[in-house]
């Protein structure tokens, strides 16, 4: 999923190139070949969006109220208590799945935990570290081109690859830490990805190690974006370094600051292909993403109850969107 | 953006649309056969480590000889196939495919997705002893499986480094707790151990379980007719427990196939796993296989004594959909003979035939003695994961390592309250 980094996404361009003069009935002066070029433009992307998107989720929130192992067919009887789970299959099971992924489902309040704690690490140390190396190279240090390769490499390289090579920095015995620590014997090796209490945190310096590039770079472009004027002016009027960036080139870069607000959140609800390398999240790894993915892919479908996870999964998803795209509308209208 | 996040919660329907081909590879067998009953019969194969995919196809080879059938493997690596199985069957499976005796495959002969074979096992039934078909046979009393190998899963050793340091072979739960301290004083990690990939430390509650409390006992448990808050299951752990400071610690960080290489190397001195694994990766790493050898885990239980074990069986199954069951069932019943068994073992050099009176000149010693110590056992389980509802014995995986994180008493309680109340959510 790409995120658009313009700074402001006009909903539909097409609406916004309507006649300046617009009048209360002013599509309907368009002329035919318009309104077919119009009808084209939004409808076959509305069409694919609906298609690909919007039934599948639908589909899922109406999967959460069955108990289906994905072989046969759907019915809407209702599940009968204490059958095996072979005959009691594509049934109507109410709100079950959701009591039982919060009651009884180990996994679900740690994942939803670390989803949390994730976010966190992006938001207090992923973004403010990429927004350091973006000023950084941004004010022209030697060798800032290098520099600028070096972090931008690991987000040209895909997660799970991420994880892939991180795994030799880890691995118990023969990982560089432990070797270099000295601590890769039989009995003294910390474990850095199979021990519960530190897992997480070995990960997420994965996924930060990742995610600052990504940030630098989004934050390379907004400062390009920012108007030299405006610096020299915050020169002459005598503010230090620190009071420009933080009084001027700063607030002049919220259209990127939202943008980026917005990616590192969804990158850390979607973050999943580290922890999938790793271990298949579990033990300590447990994310909402991975839950979902283990309960319906596998030889174990449980497809409602992953699906009931799915949903709650969109549910989380849906609240940074609806604010994003309440600021982008509100900012629409008040243009 | 909006479209990534729904499209990732929406990812949960288009099941079988997920099938992933990765790995995937196919090849036909060599010797021509003329195709007979309409074209070449496919056969899905998760024999993907490389010994095994040439011994699979060395039987292929062998099959198209004897029934005139052109068969086309489709190999897929384990992990994928076993996780899309249920896609795979409902989309376009192959006509034959590779898969676990027992509940495993109970489970799917009850969904209607593969084919009966009562016909093909009135014809190879006289090969088979009757452990052997009880494994093959689904719910509804048919079969649906023809197996080909199984493997004990045993505490294996390296022989010149037991004789080296005078240890002896145990055979009482002292006697092995006794021998553990011993090697952890010699500065050696006493039992080599590895959980990684969540299903290997499965086998260590298995035999636990059937050494405390019997094999009938285990399996109404497997069936969740005993609850998992059971006294007994507490024993069990209790016993790990007490075992625990003699295993390789960070288990949950490494992956078995390292464990093995500890024992290769003789920094542990033994190891509780299949040969399956163990023996194949010592022919995979070309350490010494003649110096490996193994012992039945010891007794705890003096009613039970040595008398079971888990000795998982592999075989192969058709497909509701396959478009040659003629031919594929052809196929079938000459897997089904001792001769197919020997042609296949040719190359595997670590599991058994199940043929009765089975002869195969290759075989080596751990093989030999495996075959005649799974004949000593009154009853063999399958292990945790093809016993077991799947989604149990995914349930089972993280209680498991939560406990080897944890092994105090007061976890074990909490854990085992955990897999009950999974229990009954999966099992209703």
């Amino acid at each position: 999923m790409s995120s658009s980094t313009r700074t402001h996404a006009p909903v539909a361009p097409a609406v916004a190139e309507a006649p300046a003069r617009r009048r209360r009935r002013g599509v309907r002066r368009m002329s035919r070949r318009d309104r077919i070029a119009v009808a084209l433009l939004l409808g076959i992307p509305l069409l694919i969006d609906i298609a690909f998107v919007w039934v599948p989720a639908l589909g899922t929130v109406a999967l959460s109220f069955f108990k289906w192992n994905g072989v046969g067919s759907l019915s809407t009887k209702t599940c009968q208590p204490n059958l095996p789970s072979i005959l009691n299959n594509g049934c109507m099971d109410g709100v079950q799945n959701f009591h039982q992924a919060a009651s009884n489902y180990p996994a679900f309040w740690p994942a939803v935990w670390h989803n949390l704690i994730w976010l966190g690490v992006f938001v207090f140390i992923a973004t403010p570290l990429g927004m350091l190396f973006a000023v950084l190279i941004d004010r022209g240090i030697k060798g800032s081109r290098m520099y600028q390769s070096i972090l931008f490499l690991p987000v040209m390289l895909s997660l799970a690859l991420v994880g892939i090579i991180w795994e030799f920095m880890y691995s118990q015995n023969l990982g560089l830490i432990n070797t270099v620590i000295g601590r890769n014997g039989s009995t003294n090796a910390i474990d850095w990805l199979g021990d519960p209490h530190i897992n997480l945190w070995a990960v997420l310096v994965e996924a930060t190690w990742r995610q600052s590039g990504y940030v630098m770079v989004l934050y390379l472009a907004g400062l390009k974006a920012v108007d030299p004027t405006l610096r020299e002016a915050a020169l002459v009027d005598g503010a230090n370094a620190w009071q420009t960036f933080w009084r001027v080139v700063f607030p002049v870069m919220r259209p990127i600051n939202i943008v980026i607000m917005v990616v590192t959140v969804i990158e850390s609800l979607r973050a999943f292909d580290l922890v999938y390398i790793t271990n298949k999240g579990i033990n300590g790894l447990e994310l909402l993403s991975v839950l979902v993915t283990s309960n319906i892919v596998g030889e174990t479908q449980r497809v409602g109850f992953g699906s009931a996870l799915g949903v709650v999964l969109l549910v989380i998803s849906l609240v940074p969107i609806t604010i994003f795209l309440y600021q982008t509308f509100r900012r629409e209208e008040s243009r | 953006m909006l479209r990534g996040i729904a499209g990732a919660a929406g990812l949960a329907v288009v099941s079988g649309g997920l099938l992933t081909a990765c790995d995937s590879s196919s090849s036909t067998s060599s010797s021509g056969g003329g195709g007979k009953k309409g074209g070449p019969i496919t056969f899905g194969s998760n024999y993907s480590d490389p010994a095994a995919k040439t011994a699979f196809a060395a039987l292929c080879t062998a099959a198209t000889k004897s029934t005139k059938s052109k068969i086309k493997i489709n190999t897929v690596d384990h992990n994928s196939f076993q996780e899309n199985i249920t896609s795979y069957l409902q989309g376009t499976p192959d006509d034959l495919f590779a898969w676990f005796a027992g509940y495993r495959m109970q489970y799917f002969a009850a969904q209607g997705l593969a084919q009966p074979l009562d016909d093909v096992w009135d014809k190879i039934g006289s090969n088979f002893g009757p452990a052997a078909k009880k494994l093959s046979t689904g719910l509804d009393g048919h079969q649906y499986l023809v197996p080909l190998y199984n493997y004990p899963w045993v505490v294996h050793y390296n022989k010149s480094h037991f004789a080296a340091k005078g240890y002896k072979v145990p055979t009482t739960w002292d006697e092995y707790i006794a021998l553990a301290k011993k090697m952890k004083g010699d500065g050696i990690v006493p039992i080599a151990f590895a959980d990684k990939d969540g299903w290997p430390a499965l086998g260590t509650f298995d035999i636990l379980n059937m050494r405390i409390n019997g094999f009938d006992y285990h399996t109404k448990l497997m069936k969740h007719e005993i609850p998992w808050t059971d006294k007994g299951v507490t024993t069990v752990f209790e016993h790990w427990a007490e075992l625990m400071p003699y295993m390789q610690p960070g288990a949950n960080g490494r992956i078995w196939q390292d464990a093995a290489k500890t024992l290769e190397a003789k920094k542990a001195g033994m190891m509780f796993q299949g040969t399956n694994q163990v023996a194949a990766q010592y022919v995979t790493d070309k350490a010494n296989l003649d110096d490996l050898d193994f012992f039945t885990f010891p007794a705890i239980n003096p009613a039970y004594g040595q008398d079971y074990m888990d000795a998982p069986t592999d075989g192969f199954m058709l497909s509701k959909k396959a478009k040659n069951s003629t031919a594929a069932k052809d196929v079938l019943e000459y897997i089904g003979s001792g001769a197919a068994e020997a042609t296949y073992l040719k190359t595997d050099q670590w599991d058994v035939g199940l043929a009765t009176g089975l002869k195969v000149p290759t075989y080596n010693a751990i093989q030999k003695k495996s075959v005649a110590e799974i004949a000593k056992c009154k009853a063999v389980g399958q292990f945790m994961d093809r016993d077991a509802d799947p989604a149990m014995a995914t349930a089972m995986i993280s209680v498991i390592q939560k406990f080897i994180g944890d092994p105090s008493t007061g976890n074990i309680a909490k854990l085992q309250k955990s897999a009950e109340s999974q229990a009954k959510a999966i099992y209703s």
